[in-house]
């Protein structure tokens, strides 16, 4: 896929292609396109050329509302929740939109999908701060519900926009940990962007690395780790 | 405090307000008819102010449009009201659509004048459409639906027709205000908040944001509507000034006063101003003035209007869990 | 088929109502490139401007240049007004809500118009034109009164000046970044805050200058404020929120349609207006000039 800002090339013949099932990462300095080609993914941006498939489907150029329903969740780079819905209500809002309740203008809603919910808050361990304000919540947790939010949209493949940012490292480590857990006991094809490396050489199954909006390695974590290009372009970027 | 939560308000305020004309003179009456109705108008915007985050400035458009349909249906052509009032709300629905679909296109700012500009567009055809509005002069001396066969009734005879139409109001806006709410309570309510806290969420998580604001847009309009048909025969006649902006500020006002976080905090704000001016405009013709400050103490001391305030301070005193 | 006299002294008078509009829609449109808010007190301000020249006139009064030293005093005046409402109260709303912004503005109109009444009652004022400009010449045809050939030649003389401000100073420079990013602005060491005061100081004179210079053409009222923000805000949105220039073009086309549409269609002169502020919204929101907002 191509993408140009203004003359400006972010994302230039990037192709990428994730197996069911599998988790993927794709890496890169800042500016090296992760988050524009994710917008690309996700339908918030229209690339000049090339074209998204979700299993066999076309969905380039699809409303992100739309690419949502066909099963494609994400997470965003920065926290993105609706701050004075309570934590249940973030998680539950997206079951309500998933399982078609939108057009239910009768209904009373506390009620709905109340067990869903807290099955999804209890494996993220929100459970207990069910009833709390989401916008209270410190910036670990609000990941931690943002993951639940793109969980209850019930997706087939998730994609996560820098999960670990600004967590600690206990906090990361644990958030990674879940991630992958929940990724295996539901079949879901992930795909994430990351700067911990820790993070991604620990749980992806196959790497992509970006460079000024191109692909410059990929293949498997000790593949990309012995990339020649890879590593001057990290190194060099370390001095 | 949980015990003051268990109260049911709604049916008690609206027992109360039933007993108005019993216990008050004509004119407490009349201003408790002023009161609904503007209550009911405030709410119709509150849909789209504080559920859905769209700032409107010209909610008065749908207003008009509501009372003009009323006035003209009943005054010209001699409907019923049982069959002039709906009307009002189709048909101020109806426009909301066709406004609503370009508005919901623009964001803030000049979603803002958009509404503002259909609003003039609107009160610039009363304003000058003679043969069928009646242009400047407006549409005078609106006929009150007939109430003979209520004054024939046993129990309920022997009121005059002023009151008559106020307990007339009082069902028609309790009613329009209980499916307000149970709209606000559903699912599709719901989607309506997770577009004013975060759009681009809501359309990740499968909203289509910009059709479920038109269908806000649309719902407000009607409600709008239907206020605006009961106010042209409350008001005894029907004049082009409904529509025009200075109606969208007072009402966006109320809103705002009585506090958009909650449901009944515009009904609360329509009370409450309307009951200020009237008290204050007969110590003093400086009105706005008074207005102007109390909005300023509010801005500065209680953003989330009065509503927001006593929830705060409920909320201090201890513990009140939403159902 | 009206006569070529008549169409031209139309066009005359819908480009002299311009002039007004881009004084006070210039106002506008500098608060709102910068501090992001919609002044509805703008209109106020305006009322003010020609209250207050009325009120310096009647000090003064017009003869031997004195109009002029009014007129400068009045938009000094609500110059100054401007400037304290920033520093004491809209200073403090900045981070909350533009919801709260806006209705603050609102609660200024209501404060200072009802104040303007509270000064000067509801009777109607006038001014007197100054001395030497109360005649009138025939231009092609038309009887053109001389002041407003004056004010056709001072609009645009002050908007150049403003313009150079803008372009050429020092401040001028500021503003024009603070309307771009105003959080590099204040990392830059750049006093943001007092910039803040200095645009609400330069857009209310210009609000006070257009209400004074006004006044010897048409009745003060209590009125005139609601009536002339919205005018302002069509103005603004034809030619762009925050585009100087557009601004400018905004009035012009606003002045023509107005005058030409009582012409021909009087009926659906006013209709016109917002009938064109709405089209401009549906197919081109950022206005004739302006930029789409990010």
């Amino acid at each position: 896929m191509r993408k140009s800002f203004d003359g400006f090339l972010a994302v230039g013949g990037v192709s990428l292609t994730v197996e069911r099932g599998r988790i993927a990462a794709i890496i890169g300095p800042n500016g090296a396109g992760k988050t524009t080609f994710f917008n690309l993914v996700t339908g918030h941006l229209k690339p000049d050329a090339g074209t998204v498939r979700l299993d066999t489907r076309d969905v380039t150029g699809l409303a992100p509302h739309d690419i949502c329903r066909l099963g494609m969740g994400r997470s965003f780079q920065r926290t993105n929740i609706f701050p004075r819905l309570t934590v249940y209500e973030n998680v539950q809002a997206a079951f309500l939109s998933h399982r078609g309740r939108g057009h239910d203008l009768w209904s009373r809603v506390e009620r709905l999908y109340r067990e869903e919910t807290e099955a999804v808050l209890t494996s993220l361990g929100l459970r207990e701060r069910a009833g709390e304000t989401s916008g209270f919540l410190s910036h670990g947790a609000q990941k931690q519900l943002e993951l639940g939010i793109a969980l209850a949209s019930e997706p087939s493949l998730l994609l996560l926009d820098e999960p670990t940012a600004g967590m600690s490292a206990t906090e990361t480590r644990e958030t990674i940990r879940l991630v992958e857990h929940i990724a295996r006991e539901r079949g879901l094809t992930l795909l994430f962007t990351e700067h911990d490396m820790e993070v991604v050489f620990s749980i992806a199954e196959r790497i992509t690395v970006l460079h000024q909006g191109r692909v410059i390695a990929e293949g498997t974590p000790a593949e990309v780790r012995a990339d020649a290009e890879v590593r001057r372009v990290y190194l060099g970027e370390r001095r | 405090m949980a015990l003051l939560a268990r109260v049911p308000w709604g049916p008690l305020v609206l027992a109360a307000a039933f007993c108005v004309p019993a216990v008050g003179s004509r004119f407490y009456t009349f201003l408790a008819n002023d009161i609904v109705i503007w209550a009911l108008f405030a709410t119709s915007l509150n849909l789209l102010v504080g559920v859905t985050g769209l700032v409107s400035f010209g909610h008065a458009a749908y207003f008009g449009i509501g009372a003009y349909t009323t006035g003209l249906l009943m005054k010209k052509l001699g409907l019923p009201f049982l069959l002039a009032f709906p009307a009002a709300g189709v048909l101020a629905g109806a426009l909301a659509l066709v406004f609503g679909f370009f508005c919901v296109r623009l964001t803030r700012i000049y979603f803002a004048m958009l509404t503002l500009a259909f609003a003039q567009i609107v009160w610039a055809i009363c304003f000058k459409w003679n043969e069928v509005t009646g242009g400047e002069q407006g549409m005078p001396e609106i006929p009150y639906p007939s109430f003979d066969w209520v004054a024939a009734l046993p129990l309920v005879g022997g009121w005059r027709t002023a009151e008559y139409f106020y307990f007339l109001t009082l069902l028609m806006v309790a009613l329009c205000l209980w499916l307000l709410r149970r709209i606000v309570g559903s699912p599709f309510g719901r989607m309506l908040t997770t577009i004013r806290e975060n759009a681009e969420r809501a359309e990740f998580i499968g909203v289509n944001v910009r059709r479920y604001e038109l269908a806000a847009f649309v719902l407000a309009g009607a409600f709008a509507g239907l206020a605006g048909g009961l106010f042209g025969i409350f008001n005894r006649g029907v004049f082009p000034d409904f529509a025009y902006w200075t109606k969208s500020s007072e009402v966006l006002i109320m809103t705002l006063l009585g506090g958009m976080g909650t449901f009944y905090g515009p009904a609360i704000g329509a009370l409450v101003l309307i009951v200020l001016n009237q008290q204050i405009t007969s110590y003093t013709e400086y009105w706005p003035f008074v207005l102007g400050v109390i909005l300023v103490v509010l801005l500065f001391v209680f953003p989330g209007g009065l509503a927001g305030a006593a929830q705060a301070a409920a909320r201090r005193l201890g513990g009140v869990r939403r159902a | 088929m009206p006569d070529p006299s008549f169409v031209f002294a139309q066009s005359l008078s819908g480009l002299t109502a311009a002039m007004f509009l881009f004084l006070i829609a210039s106002g506008l449109s500098l608060i709102f490139g910068v501090l992001r808010v919609l002044n509805f007190a703008h209109g106020t301000f305006y009322m003010l401007g020609a209250y207050s020249c009325f009120q310096f006139v009647q000090w003064l009064g017009v003869g031997g240049g004195r109009f002029w030293v009014a007129a400068l005093a009045a938009a000094a005046t609500v110059a100054l007004l401007g400037g304290l409402v920033e520093r004491l109260l809209f200073r403090h709303l900045y981070g909350k809500e533009e919801l709260y912004q806006l209705l603050f503005t609102y609660a200024l109109v209501l404060i200072l118009s009802d104040g303007a009444k509270m000064i000067w009652g509801t009777q109607q004022k006038s001014v007197s034109r100054p001395p030497g400009l109360t005649g009138a010449s025939s231009l092609f045809g038309a009887t053109i009164p001389h002041y407003n050939l004056l004010i056709l030649l001072l609009g645009p003389a002050i908007a150049l000046a403003f313009w150079f401000v803008l372009q050429r100073t020092r401040v001028g420079r500021f503003i024009r970044a603070a309307a771009l990013d105003r959080e590099t602005l204040g990392a830059l060491g750049v006093n943001v805050d007092a910039l803040y005061t200095w645009v609400f100081v330069i857009a209310s004179f210009l609000g006070g200058l257009g209400g004074a210079l006004i006044s010897p053409m048409r009745a003060t009222v209590p009125g005139m404020d609601t009536e002339v923000i919205v005018e302002a805000f069509v103005v603004v949105v034809i030619g762009g929120l925050g585009s100087f220039w557009g601004t400018f073009l905004g009035a012009v086309i606003y002045g023509q349609v107005l005058s030409f549409g009582i012409l021909f269609f009087p009926r659906f002169s006013i209709f016109a207006v917002f009938a064109l502020m709405a089209g401009v919204l549906i197919i081109r929101p950022w206005g004739l000039l302006g930029r789409p907002l990010k």
